[in-house]
C-alpha cells in the first residue's frame, strides 16, 4: 500500500467508525436535551439492536448471504423490526427507572441508568453468553472499487461499508427533517427549551419524552444491526465502549444538539483511525480523550453547542 | 415506628456480619501458622526419625509421596487420569528396575484439593494438605497441584519445610521466574528453590511460537497485544527469541481488550506487509476480531499468516472468527505441552499405549506431565539414594540430561525445564489440528521438519 491509499483507506474507515458512533450519539443527545439526563443505558441499546436483530435474522431463517429480492425484503424487515423494539425497549427503561424521578434531584436518574446498563449488560450475557460473537455476511460484500471500477488498489471499500453510510445518512436527514419541520418536532425543541413552559401552551410533554427516547432508542438499533452486518463481530460488552466513545461525541459536538453529535461522530472516528496509523493504538483513546478536553476548554459547550443561555 | 425497628434489626446484622466474619478465621489460620509450624515440624520429627533410621534403612524404609489436586467435580476425569499416569509411571519403574529407586518402597497419599461444595480447587484445603505432608516425617516429596493459583498457595508452606515440590500442571509463570509484582520471591520464603516442573509455563510459548515462525520462514512479524499480564508477556517472549532466530520485528502496537474495531490499526499492519502477525489474546480479548478482520480486510489474501498462544486454542475460536473459510490455514497456534498422543518418544509410546491397555480409556491432556513428574520423582529418590527431605531436594535441583517422555532436560537455577516440548497446531477444515512438536531451539537443533503444516 502507498502511502496515499494508506491515507484514503484510513479516512474511509474513520468515516465509517464516525458514522454508527454518530447514530449512537444522537440517542444521548436528544434524550440530555429534553429531560437533561445522560443516559448510561443507552450503549447497551446498541448491543441489543445487534443482538436482536441477529435473532431476527435466524428467525426468517437466514443463514449466509440474501440474494435478490429476499435481501431487499428480509433486510429492510428486520431493519424496522429492530428498530421496533429497541425503541419500545428504551421507552420501557424511561418508563420504569427514569419516569419515578422525572423529579428526584439529577443524580438518582443518573444512578438508575447506570444500573439498568448493568442489568441490560447481564441480560445479554445469559441471553447470548459471555464469548464474541459472529454476525454472519447477510449483506453480500463487494469490493467495490476493484470489482466494480476495476481499480488496481488496496483501498478496501466494499458493499458493506456503503451499507452503513447508506442507512446512517438517510436516518440522520430524516431525523432533521422530523425535528426541524414536523408538529412533534417543534414540540421536541419547545420542550427541550423550557418543559414546564411547554406544558402551559398545552403540550404534552410526557409523550414528547417517549417519543425521544423511542426515536434515540431505534436510532441505537439501527447502529447495532448495521454494525453487526459491516464488522460482524460483537460481544455482550460491546455497547459500553460504543457508548463511552458516542457519548464522547455527544459532548464533542455540543450536547443537546443534534448536527454536533454527527459532527463530533465522524471527528472522533477520524481520530481514532489516524491516531492507530500514525501514532500508536494504545495511545488512541489519550488522544481522543486530550482533544476532548482542549475542546471543551477553549469551548465548554461543545463545537455547535448553544451553551445553557438559550435554555434559560 | 418504622424508623425505630430498623435500628434492632441494623444491630442483629452487624452482630451476625461479626461472627460470619470471625468463623474463616480459625479456618485460614493454619495456613497462616504454617510458618512456625513447618519450622517446628521437621526439628521435632525429625529426632524420633534419625533414631529409628538405622534400623529402618537396613530393613528400606518408605518413601512418601503426597498428590494434590482435584479430585472431585468437573475435574475429576482430568484429576483422576493424572492419578492413574502417575500409577503407571510407579508401575513401569518397578516393572524396569525390579525395585523401588535406591532400595527404598514408595508409597502415593492421594489427597484431593477441592471442595466439595464448589467442586473446584479451595485454598484452604489445599493449604490444609501441604500442611499434611509437612507435618509427616515420611512424606518427602509434594506432588501438586493442578491449578496454579493452588500451588500459589501450598508452595510458601513446602518451601519453609525444604520438601521437594513437583507439579504436573502448572503454567503460571510467575511461580517460577519473575513475572509480576514480587513474584517468584514471595512463594520462596526460605530463599531457596524447591519447586520443580517438567513443563513449560505460559510466556515460553513465545520462545517456541518466535523459533517456530523462523522454521515457516516467516522473517517479518508485527506483534500485537492485549496488554494484559498474559499476553503481553507471551509478546515479550516472542522477542527475546526473535531477535535470537533473526526474526524482523516491523511493529508492536497494544490494544484495548474490550475493543472490538480494529479495521484501522490492522490497515496500518496491512501497510507495514509483515509475513506474519503475532497476536498476545485469550479467547476474550480482541483476538478473535483480529482474526476475523485481518480476514475482511485482505490481510489474508496477501498471504500474511496469524499466530497466537493457547489462550486462543478454543473450540469457539472457528466460529467466532466467521467459520472455517475465514481462518483456513492461515492461522497457527501454539500449546504449552502435549497432550498424550502427541508424544514421539519410546517411553512415551509406551505410556500411551500402555495407559489405554491399563485402563481402557485415552490419557486426559495433563497425564503426560504428571507421568513425567512422576518419572523425575523416581529418578530423584535413586540418585538421592536416602530417604531424607533435603537429599532428595538437592538431588532433584540437580536434574540434569533426564530422559523424560516429552524429551531430554533437566532444570534450571529457577526450577523451570531447560529444554520444553510444546504442541503446534493449525486452524484446518474448522478444526484447531495439531501439527507437532515446536522447541525454542527448533531452529538450532534443526528439527524445523516435525512441525511443518
Amino acid at each position: 500500500m502507498s502511502p496515499t491509499e494508506v491515507l484514503i483507506q484510513q479516512l474511509l474507515n474513520g468515516l465509517t467508525i464516525g458514522a454508527y458512533l454518530a447514530l449512537i450519539a444522537l440517542g444521548y443527545t436528544m434524550v440530555y436535551g429534553i429531560i437533561e439526563l445522560i443516559n448510561f443505558a443507552h450503549g447497551d441499546l446498541f448491543t441489543f439492536g445487534f443482538l436482536i436483530s441477529l435473532s431476527l435474522f435466524r428467525l426468517y431463517g437466514a443463514t449466509g448471504t440474501l440474494v435478490g429480492f429476499e435481501l431487499v425484503w428480509l433486510f429492510t424487515t428486520v431493519l424496522l423490526l429492530t428498530m421496533l423494539l429497541t425503541g419500545i425497549l428504551n421507552v420501557v427503561i424511561d418508563r420504569i427507572a427514569y419516569k419515578p424521578l422525572r423529579k428526584a434531584p439529577r443524580l438518582a436518574p443518573l444512578i438508575t441508568a447506570v444500573g439498568m446498563s448493568f442489568a441490560l449488560e447481564n441480560i445479554f450475557a445469559n441471553w447470548y453468553g459471555s464469548s464474541q460473537i459472529n454476525y454472519p455476511d447477510f449483506f453480500p460484500r463487494v469490493d467495490i472499487l476493484r470489482e466494480w471500477f476495476q481499480m488496481d488498489t488496496f483501498v478496501l471499500f466494499t458493499t458493506q461499508d456503503l451499507l452503513l453510510v447508506g442507512v446512517t445518512i438517510p436516518l440522520m436527514i430524516g431525523l432533521r427533517y422530523f425535528v426541524q419541520r414536523t408538529k412533534l418536532g417543534k414540540a421536541m425543541r419547545a420542550s427541550a427549551q423550557n418543559a414546564n413552559a411547554a406544558a402551559i401552551m398545552g403540550i404534552n410533554v410526557e409523550r414528547v419524552i417517549m417519543t425521544t427516547f423511542f426515536i434515540g432508542g431505534a436510532l441505537a438499533g439501527a447502529a447495532g444491526m448495521i454494525f453487526g452486518n459491516f464488522l460482524h463481530t460483537g460481544r455482550y460488552l460491546m455497547g459500553f465502549d460504543a457508548g463511552l466513545f458516542a457519548f464522547t461525541a455527544a459532548v464533542f459536538g455540543g450536547i443537546g444538539n443534534i448536527t454536533g453529535a454527527m459532527l463530533g461522530g465522524l471527528i472522533i472516528g477520524l481520530i481514532k483511525a489516524f491516531s492507530d496509523q500514525y501514532l500508536a493504538a494504545q495511545w488512541t483513546r489519550a488522544v481522543i480523550f486530550a482533544i476532548l478536553i482542549l475542546v471543551l476548554v477553549f469551548r465548554p459547550q461543545g463545537l455547535l453547542g448553544q451553551g445553557e443561555a438559550e435554555k434559560a | 415506628m418504622k424508623q425505630w425497628r430498623i435500628y434492632p434489626l441494623l444491630a442483629l446484622l452487624v452482630v451476625v456480619s461479626m461472627v460470619l466474619a470471625a468463623c474463616p478465621a480459625p479456618a485460614a489460620a493454619p495456613a497462616q501458622e504454617a510458618a512456625p509450624a513447618a519450622e517446628a515440624a521437621p526439628a521435632a520429627t525429625e529426632a524420633p526419625a534419625a533414631e529409628a533410621a538405622p534400623a529402618e534403612a537396613a530393613g528400606g524404609s518408605v518413601v512418601k509421596v503426597y498428590t494434590s489436586w482435584p479430585l472431585q467435580g468437573p475435574m475429576l476425569p482430568e484429576g483422576d487420569s493424572m492419578k492413574k499416569a502417575v500409577d503407571l509411571a510407579l508401575k513401569h519403574y518397578l516393572d524396569a528396575n525390579g525395585g523401588g529407586p535406591a532400595g527404598l518402597t514408595i508409597e502415593l497419599v492421594n489427597l484431593d484439593d477441592a471442595s466439595p461444595t464448589t467442586g473446584s480447587w479451595d485454598g484452604t484445603i489445599e493449604a490444609e494438605n501441604a500442611q499434611k505432608c509437612v507435618n509427616d516425617a515420611d512424606c518427602l516429596v509434594y506432588f501438586g497441584t493442578y491449578n496454579s493459583g493452588a500451588a500459589k498457595i501450598s508452595m510458601p508452606i513446602t518451601n519453609r519445610a525444604g520438601i521437594a515440590h513437583i507439579t504436573p500442571a502448572n503454567t503460571y509463570p510467575g511461580l517460577t521466574h519473575a513475572w509480576d509484582q514480587g513474584e517468584p520471591e514471595i512463594y520462596r520464603p526460605s530463599g531457596t528453590v524447591n519447586y520443580f516442573r517438567t513443563n513449560a509455563s505460559d510466556d515460553l510459548q513465545g520462545w517456541a511460537g518466535a523459533s517456530w515462525a523462523k522454521c515457516l520462514g516467516y522473517d517479518t512479524v508485527y506483534l500485537l497485544d492485549d496488554r494484559q499480564l498474559y499476553g503481553k508477556g507471551v509478546v515479550d517472549a516472542f522477542i527475546q527469541q526473535a531477535e535470537k532466530v533473526g526474526i524482523e520485528i516491523v511493529g508492536r502496537d497494544g490494544v484495548e481488550s474490550s475493543d472490538i474495531d480494529f479495521r484501522s490499526l490492522l490497515t496500518k499492519v496491512k501497510a507495514a506487509n509483515p509475513a506474519l502477525v503475532y497476536g498476545g489474546f485469550v479467547i476474550d480479548s480482541g483476538g478473535p476480531q483480529v482474526i476475523q478482520q485481518m480476514g475482511s480486510l485482505g490481510l489474508f489474501d496477501l498471504g500474511i499468516k496469524f499466530m497466537g498462544p493457547d489462550g486462543l486454542v478454543n473450540p469457539a475460536l472457528v466460529e467466532q472468527v466467521g467459520g472455517a473459510d475465514v481462518a483456513n490455514e492461515n492461522v497457527l497456534l501454539t500449546f504449552p505441552g502435549l497432550a498424550p498422543s502427541q508424544l514421539t518418544s519410546e517411553d512415551g509410546l509406551k505410556f500411551f499405549n500402555d495407559f489405554q491397555a491399563e485402563y481402557g480409556m485415552e490419557p486426559s491432556p495433563w497425564s503426560t506431565y504428571a507421568y513425567q513428574a512422576m518419572q523425575v520423582i523416581l529418578d530423584s529418590v535413586d540418585r538421592a539414594g536416602t530417604a531424607d527431605r533435603t537429599a532428595i531436594l538437592d538431588a532433584m535441583r540437580g536434574l540434569k540430561d533426564f530422559q523424560g517422555i516429552t524429551g531430554t532436560f533437566g532444570f534450571n537455577e529457577n526450577g523451570d525445564p531447560t529444554v520444553f516440548a510444546m504442541g503446534g497446531n493449525i486452524v484446518r477444515d474448522g478444526d484447531i489440528q495439531y501439527v507437532g512438536v515446536i522447541s525454542p531451539d527448533m531452529v538450532e537443533a534443526g528439527t524445523c521438519d516435525a512441525a511443518m503444516p
